[in-house]
């Protein structure tokens, strides 16, 4: 070690945005201090650097007292190599001009620090070339100096543990939704599979649409967050009628997107849509037809509407009610397709071995289901519509955010109840 | 074509629709809860039902039936007449031919 005979020299740099810029305005680079003998504790020294430089390293450092020279030793922070230090540190001071740059660094680190956590992501010290005592400043000066980096150091040690914590709770609450997100893929392409099990030559193509569409419902649903955040920040900040216009039609267009996806993915496979498998626990529990009710979309978006014209309270109880026998209408056309594929995979003698024949004539009432599914998109696009002409624009963003909302809160009640703790067995 | 034709100009509600389809039950259960009683052409049931699903096909139908025509005039599909009836433009065409019990 090319300097561990030289006495303590320590020279910390801190600039800690809130707190630490006074505490170093006044020392010069170059400075020195030689460390209290008795100093067992952690001790942090801050110089100024007279630069622009927003933020350079922070350290701590303390020195053993049983060790009368310094000990250099690698920190956790990843400074092996003073030379090498020296050049980083040395091109950062070029370009921020500052011409009082020393060129050689010295670290001295205790094995405590490896236990130490205040650290930002730069980890370089510098020190003077010359170790010339600095004779002029006073001594309280110093320790006041040195008392208000001890609380800063501390303060942002408290921070640090904080962060980490929240960063820990994130990682295992992704954990979690990494897992829930595993089983119901696996569930969906089970379903996938057994349903389809006598197209056998088909199953790539089916699960090909089905991996596609779970990709790109993935992102929607990814947007769909935001542009709720979106209109949560912009109906509080009072933008005007024609900004709030394009988000709305955004957020209608959206809606209309998973629309089109579903669709899609109804000619690949429309038990899959019908299950509602790509859809969270909670969602399911509400699903009509492969998606949520028009009906059950209008209870939820009307209370957040108020107040209503008493020419939109009129139009939105005609929408209710139209909206309501179509779907009854739908629903029953849904029970005579049930009733007829029953019964027609149970006709026929049971003791014939063959059932071929009435499979395959069951395969041709199933294709309807694909059209009731798109009645049932149709449906519940027709009522966005319908609210969005009827609504002023401000009040199409609180339902749409309304809405937005609601499904998010179905989705948090999913992942909540997956994530419950199991029930005690039974003895 | 022509049998077609002259169906549509029947006055009242003439729905076009097949047995075998569900959708077209729904249609069914629509206008019955309308209070509307529409003359209902089973073109499965007819023997020129190929001929008449190609004619519905030719005036715009995307699919054949449900086919609905009100006051000789094409409403359309499933579709359209869901899309009119939560516009509120459906009931307004129905009115000269509700009936209620």
């Amino acid at each position: 070690m090319p300097f561990s005979n030289l006495p303590l020299l320590v020279y910390i740099y801190q600039i800690w945005e809130e707190e630490g810029i006074e505490a170093i305005e006044t020392w010069n680079v170059g400075e020195q201090q030689e460390l209290e003998g008795d100093e067992e504790s952690k001790l942090s020294i801050a110089l100024d650097i007279n630069s622009t430089c927003a933020k350079v390293a922070f350290f701590i450092i303390s020195k053993s007292m049983n060790s009368p020279t310094p000990q250099f030793v690698p920190s956790r922070l990843g400074i092996y190599e003073p030379i090498h230090q020296i050049g980083i540190w040395g091109e950062n001071f070029k370009s921020n001009g500052n011409p009082n740059t020393s060129t050689s660094v010295i670290v001295e680190v205790d094995n405590k620090l490896e236990n130490e956590s205040e650290t930002t992501s730069h980890e370089m010290l510098t020190a003077s070339n010359t170790y010339e005592q600095e004779a002029s400043k006073p001594i309280d000066k110093i320790q006041r100096r040195l008392a208000q980096n001890r609380e800063a150091a501390r303060k942002s040690r408290l921070r640090k543990k904080a962060y980490v914590q929240q960063l820990e709770n994130s990682r295992l609450k992704l954990i979690q939704l990494e897992q829930e997100l595993q089983r119901a893929r696996q569930q969906g392409l089970y379903m996938g599979g057994v349903l389809e099990g006598s197209h056998i030559g088909f199953s790539g193509t089916v699960n090909s649409g089905i991996a596609a569409f779970e990709m790109e419902y993935g992102r929607w649903v990814d947007v769909q967050h935001r542009q709720i955040c979106e209109l949560r920040t912009t109906l509080n900040a009072h933008i005007s009628d024609i900004e709030l216009r394009i988000l709305v039609e955004s957020g209608i267009g959206h809606y209309f997107e998973l629309f089109r996806m579903k669709s899609t993915v109804a000619k690949a496979d429309v038990f899959y849509v019908i299950s509602g498998v790509w859809k969270t626990s909670a969602e399911r529990f509400f699903s009509w037809i492969g998606g949520f009710r028009p009906s059950e979309l209008l209870k939820v978006l009307v209370p957040q509407l108020d107040p209503l014209t008493e020419q939109q309270i009129l139009e939105v109880c005609n929408l209710k009610q139209s909206c309501q026998q179509a779907e009854d209408a739908l629903s029953q056309g849904m029970e005579k397709l049930q009733e007829t594929v029953s019964s027609t995979v149970a006709g026929g003698p049971v003791d014939e071995v063959s059932y071929i024949p009435q499979v395959a004539t069951a395969m041709e009432k199933l294709e309807a289901l694909v059209s009731f599914v798109n009645q049932a998109d149709h449906l519940r696009q027709e009522t966005l519509q319908q609210m969005s002409r009827i609504l002023t624009t401000r009040q199409a963003a609180r339902g749409l955010l309304a809405l937005g909302e609601y499904f998010h809160r179905l989705r948090a009640l999913s992942t909540l109840w997956a994530t419950r703790p199991p029930e005690p067995s039974l003895p | 074509m022509d049998k077609v034709m002259r169906l549509t100009t029947e006055r009242g509600v003439v729905l076009f629709s097949k047995s075998s389809c569900c959708l077209c039950y729904a249609v069914k259960i629509l206008f019955q809860e309308l209070g509307v009683t529409p003359t209902i052409h089973e073109i499965d049931q007819d023997p020129e039902g190929r001929e008449m699903e190609r004619a519905l096909m030719r005036l715009g139908c995307k699919a054949p039936v449900p086919a609905v025509f009100i006051g000789g005039k094409l409403v359309g599909s499933t579709n359209e007449v869901m899309s009119l009836h939560l516009g509120g433009g459906l009931i307004p065409l129905l009115r000269p031919y509700q009936a209620f019990c």
